[in-house]
């Protein structure tokens, strides 16, 4: 009979939560790995630029210790993949300071495994001048040496390689830094010999926890069952179910292309693929295609701080004034502007955004307002905190007071939820790496404690 | 008279990457993703008009079988979380496509 791998996917992301109902039923069918994604750049490029988390750590430690206290006394491998939502040095520190306290709770010993995805300036320094560093897309910037000591803290996504190594290795636990998100899950097929295109796949898929399931969502755990020429999906919750659609839409998610997806060294071909339904909300996936590319390339990720922010947020009711709202938004700026002649005007940004008109389309908009109420969040963008602060302090008492033409509600334009209105919001970043680097040695090093 | 957003079991947006954009739509039946991807009425051009943008900022439009999807990839104006976004997940911006009228 054919050996079946089984992998335990707890949630989308560590520290979204999942029922633990679901969770042990996954641990009862003796999984192969319990492997969670924990990082993204969907949150921006903040988390990459200020070295923090967008989970809480009291989330991540509870999600941690029903993985920890189940899975080590099991001994079955868990894996972390990017760690700390980004998977920078400060991120997996972070993450190993919570694992380390849960274990010494719990009295567990384990060999565990970190694999850092920082990847020095310098190297991508000498590997750009080569021309050995490209950007994604057209609407990314090339990179020079500027731009490249200008950002924090550049991390690569890592292949299966390092953590195929770290399990040859026997680690109880991997955290690993930045990993491609399907990585971490496909090496636990690909150690087990496994097809490396139906591993990949399977992971891409178990990366979003039980997204993949009807209902979706990312706060639910998932089981993936690798076979010699197929692999399966079930949902762990009897309130959610896979079905071939749910399954092959979700191949869709995220990505740029519906069939072909590049991972670090390789390309996947899913445009054969075939989805089937075993019955009992089970599905089964064939023909995904592992193609290695002739050249290995990572890529790279990292963030700069551009800017600093402060904020309004203020709802207006005035009938006469949402009727004439965008024009005297450009009133409040010209006064504020001619205020403070003496600073240069590139120093600050002045935006409004006005909710419930606008704001999330902007000038792609095409619906006429016809509302009676809107949030405006008056951003102001400077070069300095104490700029940004400035400028939004006398925009706001600006728009406060601004007397428009036939305005009856003299008192005050703006109602704000809150005392002190103003909110310092710090730096602002961008993603100021976001390229393919050709490399030719794994540049992912292995530490074991 | 039928929308693209009648027709779709799903419709949405999302960030691939921080600076793409991808929109899925998707279909309960042969049927409709036959209809949808025979009707010619979503193009490059289309897709244009509704965001604003010129054809090289279109990276595909890709109708896929198996998954009874259609899946168009576009670049974004301003990178995810940076000055001038508005959107950092990406995940409202499928308005926009909602009212291609299909049939």
């Amino acid at each position: 009979m054919e050996r079946e791998i089984k992998i335990l996917s707890p949630c989308g992301m560590l520290g979204y939560g999942f029922p633990a109902s679901s969770f042990l039923n996954g641990i009862k069918e003796q999984p192969h790995g319990i492997v969670v994604d924990a990082g993204s750049t969907d949150a921006g490029p903040h988390k990459l630029g200020a070295g923090v988390s967008i989970v809480s750590r009291r989330a991540t430690k509870k999600d941690l210790e029903i993985i920890l206290t189940n899975g080590v006394p099991r001994k079955i491998p868990i894996i972390i993949g990017s760690a700390g939502g980004a998977g920078a040095r400060q991120h997996v520190e972070w993450t190993i300071e919570i694992i380390e306290e849960i274990l010494k709770e719990n009295n567990l010993n384990v060999k565990m495994a970190v694999i850092w995805a920082d990847i020095s300036r310098d190297s991508v320094i000498k590997a750009n001048l080569q021309g050995k560093v490209n950007p994604l897309s057209p609407n990314i910037k090339p990179l020079t040496k500027r731009i490249i000591e200008e950002t924090n803290g550049i991390v690569a996504q890592m292949g299966h390689e390092p953590i195929l190594e770290a399990l040859e290795q026997g680690a109880d636990i991997i955290v690993c830094g930045r990993a491609y998100d399907p990585s971490p899950f496909a090496a636990i097929g690909i150690f087990h010999k496994k097809d490396p295109g139906l591993s990949y796949h399977l992971g891409k898929i178990l990366e979003c926890g039980a997204l993949c399931a009807e209902p979706g969502t990312t706060k639910d755990s998932i089981l993936g069952i690798i076979k010699d020429d197929s692999f399966t999906v079930k949902s762990l919750n009897p309130i959610r179910t896979c079905t071939q659609i749910s399954v092959a839409a979700h191949t869709f998610y995220e990505k740029e292309h519906p069939f072909i997806l590049h991972g670090p060294g390789f390309t996947l071909d899913l445009s054969e693929c075939e989805f089937k339904e075993l019955g009992e909300g089970e599905v089964q996936v064939s023909n995904s295609k592992y193609i290695p590319n002739e050249k290995y390339l990572i890529k790279l990720e990292g963030a700069r701080e551009v800017a600093y922010r402060t904020f309004v947020m203020a709802g207006i009711r005035d009938p006469i004034l949402l009727e004439n709202l965008e024009e005297i938004e450009e009133r409040v700026e010209a006064q504020v502007r001619e205020y403070y002649q003496e600073i240069p005007s590139e120093d600050y940004h002045i935006n409004f955004y006005n909710y419930g008109m606008n704001a999330v389309l902007g000038s792609k908009e095409t619906e006429i307002f016809s509302g009676h109420e809107v949030g405006v969040l008056l951003e102001v963008i400077g070069k300095n905190q104490e700029l940004a602060n400035s400028i939004c302090s006398t925009a706001r008492s600006t728009f406060l007071h601004f007397g428009h033409e036939k305005r009856k509600s003299t008192a005050g334009n703006l109602a704000f939820p809150f005392a002190p209105s103003d909110i310092e919001f710090g730096p602002v970043y961008e993603f100021s790496v976001y390229h393919l680097m050709e490399i030719d040695d794994n540049p992912f090093d292995i530490e074991y404690r | 008279m039928a929308t693209l957003f009648e027709m779709a079991k799903v419709l949405r947006s999302k960030n691939s990457g921080p600076f793409e954009l991808t929109l899925d739509v998707l279909f309960d039946s042969h049927e409709k993703f036959q209809k949808v991807r025979d009707s010619g009425k979503l193009t490059v051009q289309t897709i244009c008009n509704l965001y604003n943008i010129s054809e090289k900022e279109v990276r595909h439009i890709v109708f896929f079988e198996p998954a009874l999807g259609v899946k168009i990839t576009i670049l974004r104006d301003v990178s995810s979380g940076s000055v001038g976004d508005r959107d950092v997940y990406g995940a409202q911006q499928h308005a926009p496509l909602m009212n291609v009228i299909i049939e």
